[in-house]
């Protein structure tokens, strides 16, 4: 029954995202709301289903295999279509379709009057079942369909409004950066299968963990690295994210924030024996965290697009989530991938329920004093910053935001200042978009209401948003630990917690920055404004990467190929045709039709022929 | 197997047919009718080969021979392995948008017009079959005129350059083959004392190895030509775009295989030793065709010229297979043509189109024609998606595994493969972006009074069944994985050749 369930899973927004693909352009809004949000949503009741049966009857493996059909079996390689329920992936299950099911919902009320909304929801649906197959695949290559599966869809849903260029390009950018991390990923996947012989994960982990050979596993994760880092938007491969806000809201708030971006952090989550085997290979993720939410933070407090904010955000986040799994904090990047799952996809929903009524405004400095006018949107936008700020004990980003800063505590006490410090600039960057958004005096006159379909989700993820961190607690405030308890078959037991008083600054920290926050942009303050200086300049176009790798490969790479449009190889047959052509028309002029000159080749030809038959 | 010749001379035969069924000029699309049906039987017929084939009785399935010109030991022999089987599967299944989709409204003379197209086909077909070199060859010519002529006839503005340049290229790499046989029947005879054009039994002459790398550079630069291989590829961006639509499509899909076909029967499997020795060059020579075609795809503004560099990239792909020395890469090879040319068809059938409906294939005049067309832009970018090597569609089959047959030869060929990958994307994204997304271009509404019509019902059939076998070999490619390892050249088939 249950090894039915999981393909099941799978199949519902696939077989949905077929019947909207075929039927576009022929079927009304709702029964595209009603095929879209309906199948992710039984994938979701289904999941709930499994996740019951597995927790109460854990298969005695600890992993239930499913083996669908062998994809590629050649001389010394073969790989299937394989999926595994694991703890790991019991949990990304819950997230995919649970908050897939609650963003699809909202995306039909947010989408209602959108003409292409039959492929809106096949390209959603489509998302959700590469995401799927994504977590679910017990061999790399397999998995692999699915991360290449999601960037597709993540290309056409940025690119969904593609009358306007900027929406194109930016969906462009976005997979070919990401494309980047993938080709060193499939280097990977070549390296280990032509070492292994095989993909499969468990096999591959088996041979990491037995082997003796050391330069494999350090290559491998280091490749495997790049794949993780262009998906999860991580410096140096993160430009591409901030333009992806270009997509529908939902499509942020799903693809952009919850889930896609989150993919390499599963892998690297899921391949953790063969990164802690790599010690470089760890304080090289660890490092990647750092630097990204430190810079990614730094650019989302001079941000101006409500958007642009929240896509930092998800950057600096994630860089969290690389910081724990490079101080081998593993449960705690998984504990924040679901929290931030819930808290960023809530804050963007909002965002989107604000951006609708703004007249598609998205300036921060457009808006202002809104709290009154949508009190519902402001309190679940709230719950949302408060749990990325990771206000203490009441937000489901303080308990996961301080299993982190544990984490790094116990690699190097420096990850931990630089993650404390990280913590700081968010609490000031996202109470600086609520202050400036809600309160103080009106820019805009917002119109209409939020309608029921946005509301619910909204409801439901704010309730997640503080209520989702209790399952796992400091020791300190109760001894709660449901999730690394259901993910100690794959990580072990979690590191002792450090001493008190860490908890203490985690807590005061973010609070530090509320206050900062209100002093710098309360309302009635003359100046609401950023600081406009060169380092506020060059954090709001994102450190300056773009125009580095526009100077860098971009432009030489367009020119030199626009110089060589015609081909240099063709002139050279051009050149040949060219020559035959005149060398040719050279030896026409012989036949000029003048006897005396055809007796004078004659005789000349006599000579040359009775000289060399002379000499020899 | 007496169906083996059946399958040549019954597209032959039917292009006659519809040669003779619009003389008298009463039905225009009546030789289209004729064509229609000749596919369609020569469907039926290989499937029936198909079935009666001699599974489990060796590496080859079915034989034919009978003698030809036996004073110089040539026979009409034809035999057919699994490598064979695919190939002929390609061409049968490609004829059908050729001819349904491109080749309806063809203009003045249609008659000869599919007989043009069918003789080809046939030609194709005896090139996959043949297994006396002379037979071969001249099979080789057959399906080089006939296109030679389409091309003259029907092409577009710069078509008599086009045409002149196929023809000199083709051609002329072709007499270096015939040298090249010629030189390796009479080492043969000299070795042994027979003179014999059979494939069984000259795979087994004693070569120096200078002969043998000689011999096998003659072959090697012939199919290099047709695959083609950078730097030989010049004559095809010029034909692919100066072709017509259905030119463009047997050329892309099925025609530049023959390259690729003759690589693994008659380099590889021919001169073992000499290939294995020239394996590295040869390595090197397919990373740069898929890096330089790549670069130059993307630096193109027509729309057909585009696609025909990104063919140039794909079939780099083919080379690498073939020369990694595992059957693996050959089984990557066969997929990668197989989805290649599926992918590839059926881009220059929508390039085709466009033409047809803009009267342009400058990208700088298209764009946002998704509005007025979708359909058919919805299609384009799904054989754009399938071009850039999705995983879950044939190409990404194709390319993972000779990219992973690559990296056990040589890890740094294979990165350097890989990044092509990237590049593909590129240039995929780019095709995509400049002519069916993005804003309207602004003389569109002005030109075109009447909005061009989208695709109907029959184009969408076609293609969505082209997309469904994409599909197929990119989720359970393991028939064509399991049939695309070509016999070796010394076991023969059971049936006795006559000899003389």
């Amino acid at each position: 029954m249950d090894a039915l369930l999981l393909p099941l899973i799978v199949f519902c927004p696939l077989l949905a995202a077929g019947i909207l693909f075929v039927s576009t352009g022929r079927m009304p809004a709702r029964p595209s709301c009603v095929i879209g949000a309906g199948s992710v949503g039984l994938s979701a009741l289904l999941a709930g289903r499994l996740a019951a049966g597995f927790l109460a009857a854990p298969p005695p493996t600890g992993a239930l295999h499913v083996t669908l059909w062998s994809w590629m079996q050649v001389e010394g390689f073969s790989t299937r279509i394989a999926f595994a329920l694991d703890p790991l992936s019991l949990v990304m299950m819950l997230v995919v379709t649970g908050v897939g099911f609650l963003i699809l919902l909202y995306a039909g009320g947010y989408m209602h009057d959108d003409p292409d909304i039959a492929r809106f929801f096949g390209c959603m649906t489509l998302f959700v079942a590469a995401m799927l197959v994504l977590v679910f695949s017990s061999d790399l290559l397999s998995l692999y369909i699915g991360w290449e599966g999601v960037g597709i869809c993540s290309y056409l849903l940025i690119g969904f409004w593609h009358t306007d260029a900027a929406n194109v390009a930016a969906a462009r950018k976005a997979f070919i950066v990401t494309r980047i991390g993938d080709a060193a990923m499939l280097c990977g996947l070549l390296l280990l299968a032509t070492q292994a012989g095989t993909l499969d994960i468990a096999a591959l982990l088996h041979i990491v963990a037995t082997g003796p050979a050391q330069l494999l596993p350090t290559t491998a994760a280091f490749l495997l690295l790049g794949g993780a880092v262009a998906k999860s938007a991580q410096v140096p491969l993160q430009t591409w994210l901030p333009d992806a806000m270009a997509g529908p809201t939902p499509v942020s708030a799903l693809i952009h924030a919850a889930t896609m971006v989150t993919a390499g952090v599963y892998l690297i989550a899921r391949l953790h024996p063969l990164f802690m085997a790599v010690p470089a290979a760890m304080t090289a993720v660890a490092l990647v965290g750092l630097v990204t939410l430190l810079l990614a933070a730094g650019s989302a407090l001079v941000q101006t697009d409500i958007k642009r904010i929240l896509a930092y955000s998800t950057m600096s986040q994630i860089g969290y989530m690389f910081l724990a799994l490079g101080s081998g904090a593993w449960q705690a990047a998984i504990f924040h991938l679901v929290t931030h799952a819930f808290f960023k996809a809530l804050l963007f929903m909002a965002a989107g329920a604000i951006i609708l009524r703004v007249h598609h405004r998205q300036d921060i400095y457009q808006m202002g004093g809104l709290a009154p006018a949508m009190p519902g949107v402001f309190a679940a936008f709230l719950a949302g910053a408060a749990a990325l700020a990771g206000l203490p004990l009441l937000t489901a980003g303080f308990y996961s935001k301080e299993m982190i800063l544990q984490g790094a505590w116990h690699a190097n006490p420096l990850l931990w200042a630089g993650a404390l410090l990280g913590a700081f600039a968010t609490a000031i960057y996202i109470f600086r978009c609520v202050f400036i958004v809600f309160f103080g005096t009106r820019h805009t006159e917002p119109k209409g209401h939020t309608g029921a379909t946005m509301a619910i989700p909204l409801a439901c993820l704010a309730i997640l948003a503080l209520a989702g961190g209790w399952m796992e607690m400091p020791d300190t405030i109760a001894p709660v630990h449901l999730l690394s308890h259901l993910l100690s078959p794959l990580f072990g037991t979690p590191m002792a917690e450090g001493p008190s008083w860490l908890l203490w600054a985690g807590s005061l920290v973010p609070l530090t920055g509320v206050g900062v926050a209100w002093l710098l942009w309360r309302p009635r303050t003359q100046a609401r404004t950023t600081p406009e200086d060169a380092i506020a300049r060059l954090a709001r176009t994102g450190w300056g990467f773009d125009t580095l790798y526009d100077m860098l490969f971009v432009r030489p790479f367009i020119t030199l190929g626009r110089l060589n449009q015609s081909d240099i190889c063709d002139r050279l047959s051009d050149a040949t045709a060219a020559t035959a052509r005149t060398g040719g028309r050279m030896l026409s002029h012989m036949q000029s039709g003048q006897v005396r000159r055809y007796a004078g080749w004659i005789a000349a030809g006599t000579v040359v022929a009775l000289c060399l038959g002379i000499r020899a | 197997m007496i169906a083996l010749p059946a399958l040549i001379l019954l597209p032959a035969a039917g292009g006659l047919a519809a040669w003779l069924s619009d003389r008298d000029r009463q039905a225009s699309s009546l030789s289209w009718w004729v064509a229609i049906t000749t596919i369609l039987l020569q469907a039926l017929l290989l499937l029936f080969i198909t079935c009666t084939a001699g599974w489990g009785h060796g590496p080859w399935l079915a034989h034919f021979s009978v003698p030809w010109i036996p004073a110089l030991g040539i026979a009409a022999r034809m035999d057919m392995d699994g490598l064979s089987l695919v190939m002929l599967w390609l061409t049968t299944l490609l004829s059908f948008p050729c001819v349904i989709l491109s080749a309806r409204d063809v203009g003045e003379r249609p008659g000869l017009f599919h007989l043009l197209l069918l003789a080809t086909i046939a030609g194709i077909n005896g090139v996959f079959l043949a297994t006396d070199l002379f037979l071969f060859f001249f099979f080789w010519e057959l399906m080089l005129v006939p296109m030679y002529v389409l091309i003259l006839q029907w092409g577009h503005e710069d078509r008599r350059r086009a045409a002149i340049k196929f023809f000199l290229f083709t051609q002329g790499s072709g007499l270096l083959m015939l040298v090249a046989i010629l030189g390796l029947v009479i080492l043969h005879q000299h070795a042994t004392g027979i003179l014999t054009f059979d494939y069984f039994a000259l795979a087994d002459t004693p070569l120096m190895p200078t002969a043998a790398m000689v011999l096998m550079l003659g072959f090697f630069i012939a199919f290099a030509v047709k695959l083609p291989v950078v730097p030989l590829h010049v004559w095809l961006p010029d034909t692919h775009t100066q072709a017509p639509t259905a030119g463009s499509v047997l050329l892309a899909g099925i025609l530049l295989k023959t390259g690729g076909y003759g690589l693994i029967r008659f380099v590889v499997l021919l001169f073992p030793e000499a290939a294995a020795r020239f394996a590295p060059m040869a390595l090197a020579l397919g990373v740069a065709g898929i890096l330089y075609g790549a670069w130059l795809s993307l630096a193109q503004d027509d729309i057909k010229r585009l696609i025909a560099y990104s063919s140039v990239s794909h079939l780099g792909f083919v080379l690498l297979g073939i020369f990694s020395g595992s059957p693996m890469g050959m089984r990557g090879a066969v997929v990668q043509m197989v989805a290649h040319g599926l992918s590839t068809g059926a881009l220059f059938v929508i390039a085709g189109s466009l033409q047809d409906r803009l009267h342009t294939r400058d990208m700088r005049r298209m764009g946002g024609l998704w509005q007025a067309l979708p359909h058919l832009s919805s299609v384009g970018l799904f054989f754009a998606i399938a071009s850039l090597g999705l995983p879950g569609m044939g190409n990404f089959v194709g390319e993972f595994l000779t990219l992973l047959a690559t990296w056990r030869v040589s890890p740094p060929m294979a990165i350097l493969g890989t990044a092509g990958l990237v590049l593909s994307a590129v240039y995929s994204l780019t095709m995509v972006g400049r002519a069916f997304v993005g804003p309207p271009h602004a003389g569109q509404g002005a030109t075109h009074a009447p909005p061009p019509a989208d695709f109907g019902p029959r184009q969408m059939t076609v293609l969505g069944l082209t997309m469904a076998l994409l599909l197929v070999l990119g989720t359970y490619p393991q028939p064509v994985l399991d049939l695309s390892l070509p016999a070796p050249a010394h076991a023969a088939p059971q049936t006795e050749v006559p000899r003389p």
